[in-house]
């Protein structure tokens, strides 16, 4: 195939991907959450279950208007949602969902360097709309989104690093072309710390102080109105997306599973995502927000333990091994 | 290296060359304009398009490794901590009149004497090596592994205790600071008066 048809086709693909997919979580976190609280949730959007609710809301956040308050640093606040969404963006390139070379937007050397740094800077699009909006609620949720990231910044490095040390390379297709399914039980700690740390770098319930809606109406994003906070939401569920996929790629080995991975590969790796996003939306019907200095404890006296143990490990059966 | 320079003549540059300057340039006018601003905020997110243009230029030296760090600790930790900091403190929206240094000049007779250190020391380094785009990978994280833990082994693990003694003394400032103030407090128990007062000047 010629080269550039190649990368538009890539590229277009992981677009679609990008703008499809949090649709379905959203949708699905509707109807979960509903169901879980002896609700229906949406019914009517599009007739069938209403599977078109979200459609219709995206129709309604582009028909309002795109209000800047008046004492707002104007450009940084109209930047703010892109610097959030972005990111995400450029993550979803790097994630592979199947064994062969055209399942993957783009091959990175350094992948999980790539995935990390990339999705850190989406935290500066929440920081930039704190700040920019003029408004004290807005401040505040600024002020928690950067206090979460000195709680969950370490945790999630140091798991990612046990499974680099376990597959002996920082590349996503090459840790899972390393994969053994025994890997599942060994680096499960790893996991769980990557996890919870993503939902606290997600702003996910129970780690959503920094949108807390009953404390500080919604955090960095108060300001915002139509489109551009439609944008912020977007982000949300393109991370649930981003952080599903590379918990599921990282840990849950991906396109492995008991059938082979020749062929339905692929299926594998969406049913895991699928299977982490239905848990994080479990998560936010279960369970209570955390108070932020909360998190820093559970943070520093649990995750960051709990993963240099792990570290640890890895490293003893690592040096068994070889 | 002679042939290497006749190959490569500087008055035809490839593709990449001329990004590598275009981009260098838009990451020396982002450096300029940080410490030019007088609005804080600014400052903070004009650095961000700085060290992530330098990012650019590692990859485009094929460091692909070094480029992704760039990201992950400065833009995505140093800077956010940045911002953090800044909001604490007052940091209003639109100009700050007092965001100026009176060591302006020293400042610049500083970074003027370190860029040119910097650069004489490269260039002198490399003079006129070429990297080979066709080859291997020159800084794949392979590469940069090997080297950093056959070749570096010693600078790199005293750094590491250099991080490790910045650390323990952040600990150790913090908590003196708090015994202070648990200290000053108990002792002026009995001036309930003057606590306030003393409580701020602790801090």
């Amino acid at each position: 195939m010629n080269d550039a048809l190649d990368v538009a086709l890539r590229l277009l693909v992981v677009f679609v991907v990008f703008l499809t997919f949090p649709l379905i979580v959203g949708q699905t976190e509707h109807k979960v959450m509903a169901h879980m609280q002896g609700r229906l949730g949406p019914m009517y959007a599009g007739g069938f279950h209403g599977w078109a609710q979200l459609i219709a809301d995206g129709v309604k956040f582009a028909q309002k208007e795109d209000v800047v308050p008046a004492g707002a640093d104007r450009r940084v606040f109209q930047l703010a949602p892109a610097v959030a969404l972005l990111p995400y963006l450029l993550v979803l390139l790097a994630i592979p969902i199947g064994p062969s070379e055209g399942a993957v937007g783009q091959v990175l050397d350094a992948g999980i360097f790539f995935v990390l740094a990339v999705m850190g800077v989406g935290v500066l699009g929440s920081l930039m709309a704190g700040w920019a909006s003029a408004n004290k609620f807005s401040l505040l949720g600024g002020l928690r989104t950067a206090a979460q990231l000195l709680a969950y910044e370490l945790p999630m490095l140091l798991a990612a690093a046990s499974v680099a040390m376990a597959a002996g390379t920082v590349s996503l297709p090459g840790i899972l072309h390393a994969f053994h399914w025994w890997w599942l039980p060994w680096q499960i700690v790893g996991a769980i710390v990557f996890f919870v740390a993503g939902l606290a770098e997600l702003q996910r319930p129970p780690f959503d102080m920094p949108v807390a809606d009953s404390e500080i109406i919604f955090g960095a994003y108060t300001e915002y109105t139509g489109l551009r906070f439609a944008l912020f939401l977007l982000a949300e569920y393109a991370g649930i997306i981003v952080l599903c996929g590379l918990t599921t790629v990282l840990f849950l080995g991906g396109w492995h599973g008991p059938w082979g991975a020749d062929g339905l590969g692929w299926l594998w790796t969406l049913l895991k995502t699928a299977l982490l996003a239905f848990v994080v939306i479990w998560l936010r019907v279960t369970y209570p927000r955390l108070r932020e200095d909360q998190l820093q404890k559970l943070s520093w006296t649990l995750l960051v333990p709990l993963s240099l143990a792990q570290i640890a490990l890895t490293g003893i059966v690592k040096v068994v091994i070889s | 290296m002679s042939l290497a320079a006749a190959q490569h003549g500087f008055l035809s540059p490839a593709g990449v060359e001329i990004a590598f300057l275009l981009v260098g340039l838009a990451t020396f006018g982002a450096a300029l304009v940080t410490v030019t601003t007088r609005q804080l905020v600014h400052a903070a997110l004009w650095l961000v398009v700085a060290l992530g243009g330098l990012a650019v230029e590692y990859l485009l030296l094929t460091a692909e490794f070094i480029a992704w760090v760039q990201v992950l600790i400065y833009v995505g930790s140093v800077v956010v901590l940045l911002l953090f900091g800044l909001m604490l403190t007052k940091a209003p929206i639109g100009r700050s009149p007092d965001a100026d240094s009176g060591n302006r000049w020293a400042a610049l007779a500083v970074a003027v004497a370190a860029a040119g250190a910097l650069v004489w020391v490269v260039v002198d380094a490399f003079r006129t090596t070429w990297i080979d785009l066709k080859g291997p990978a020159a800084g794949s994280t392979r590469v940069t592994g090997e080297s950093l833990f056959q070749n570096w082994v010693l600078p790199f693990e005293a750094l590491s205790v250099l991080l490790l003694a910045a650390l323990v003394g952040a600990i150790v400032l913090s908590r003196k600071a708090k015994a202070d103030e648990a200290f000053g407090t108990s002792a002026t128990a009995d001036t309930p008066v003057a606590l306030p007062g003393e409580k701020e000047g602790a801090r």
